[in-house]
């Protein structure tokens, strides 16, 4: 094994790393968004909504994340809708992402005792309130340790958008061993960086979700 | 340049849609195979051994699939072996799947009360006994659901052998999109053909669940 050409490379490892972070910290948020409002129609919307709701997360659930990001990628065009690859990358994560933590976030709901609902509502909060401020707070809490996990998932599944030019760390690393021809060395040290991440992430999401739900993950 | 009628593609992708099963079969038997060698390590009294197995766990399951193939793909040729994308793709996805149906199956064995393992002990049974007689068939019952569950995430990963050369069902896509310039339609028709094969699963296994929290 040859490692000459890694400290000229860290300049590279660090941008694509970078890039990868900014894709799972936009899918974290918008997925999240997006599963709360998911979840919550899935339960309380129009037949219509609910069955819609339910169909999208059958069918992102049972493709791959790669078709789907080809799809997106390579099929909206047609449609006249042309995406710079880093937003259809993260299109295709937030979509994906969404599709699993609707399932989640929907058992956190379920998990809230009817009692709370009845409660808040009986102190005068409005249906919207009681969702925002009793229920919604309670659910996160249970749920956190899943979403977490997903969290993770979805970073460690981000590596296939290198696949639409993404410049992220999957796609510095092709460049390189392009580059280098140390194709072994390379995805070594790229799968380490990718292992650092991804401890780290956990680690962050852990701790603050310590601090701010006061949720016990392990 | 090629017409492709769309029973042309249908049938290309079909064709191709072989391969997709026959790797999960093999990436899933190869996994169920290696996994059990790893759940031993995990749940060993030995304290090396339950941590060389938890490292290799997290390993696969802290790095990207894709980072694994790669590694598969360029890192056996350094050691002399000359390799094949299918050869590559089967051993990717037989190490990863191993990491997860070791985990799987390791929090089937936690489940099980304590008293079971002195049952068996009082008994007379030795170590392997009691796993084989009275410890692991339990843990593959009640962790059946979750199993299921990675068979499909399994045959969703397979995709990814794409990208390292492998002719399955999205290589082939990719040819044929880049010939017919249909890509709505091929990537649709991959997207059904996935959710055909794993929709069954997906049911199968969330009845499982249900069966298994209603006891």
């Amino acid at each position: 094994m040859a490692f000459a050409w890694l400290p000229g490379a860290l300049g590279d490892i660090a941008r694509g790393a970078a890039t990868t972070i900014l894709l799972i910290a936009v899918t974290t948020l918008a997925g999240t968004f997006l599963s709360i409002l998911g979840a919550a129609g899935r339960r309380n919307g129009p037949v219509l909504l609910k069955r819609a709701i339910g169909v999208y997360v059958e069918v992102v659930r049972n493709t791959p994340f790669l078709v789907q990001l080809f799809f997106i990628f390579f099929g909206l065009p047609s449609l006249g809708i042309r995406l710079d690859p880093v937003l259809a990358a993260m299109l295709a994560m937030t979509l994906n992402m969404a599709a699993y933590t609707i399932e989640i976030v929907g058992a956190g709901l379920d998990a809230v005792p009817g009692g709370q609902t009845e409660a808040a509502l009986a102190l005068g909060l409005r249906p919207r309130q009681v969702f925002i401020k009793i229920v919604l707070p309670q659910a996160l809490k249970v749920i956190y340790p899943a979403l977490t996990s997903q969290i993770v998932i979805m970073m460690l599944e981000s590596a296939v958008v290198s696949q639409i030019a993404v410049r992220e760390l999957t796609y510095e690393a092709d460049m390189l061993q392009a580059r280098t021809f140390r194709s072994f060395e390379t995805y070594l040290v790229v799968t380490v960086v990718y292992l650092v991440l991804s401890m780290a992430l956990r680690r962050l999401l852990v701790t603050g979700g310590r601090r701010v739900l006061g949720a016990g993950v392990s | 340049m090629i017409e492709f009628t769309f029973w042309d593609i249908v049938r290309n992708l079909l064709l191709a849609a072989r391969w997709t099963v026959l790797l999960s079969l093999a990436a899933f038997v190869g996994g169920a195979v290696v996994g059990m060698v790893i759940l031993f390590f995990r749940i060993a009294k030995n304290k090396w051994s339950r941590r060389i197995a938890s490292g290799y766990i997290a390993l696969f399951q802290g790095t990207p699939l894709l980072m694994q193939l790669f590694l598969m793909f360029f890192g056996l040729p350094m050691l002399g072996l000359r390799i094949e994308p299918w050869t590559a793709a089967v051993l990717g996805l037989t190490f990863f799947a191993s990491a997860y149906l070791a985990e799987i199956w390791r929090s089937g064995v936690d489940a099980l009360p304590l008293g079971q393992w002195d049952a068996g002990a009082s008994l007379g049974l030795h170590y392997l006994q009691e796993l084989r007689l009275i410890i692991l068939p339990q843990a593959f019952s009640i962790t059946r659901a979750p199993t299921v569950g990675f068979l499909v995430q399994l045959i969703k990963s397979t995709a990814l052998t794409s990208i390292i050369g492998f002719e399955e069902l999205v290589r082939t896509s990719n040819a044929i999109n880049n010939a017919t310039f249909e890509p709505f339609k091929v990537y649709g028709l991959v997207a059904l053909i996935f959710f055909v094969m794993c929709f069954p699963l997906t049911q199968y296994a969330r009845k499982l669940e249900q069966r298994a929290a209603a006891r």
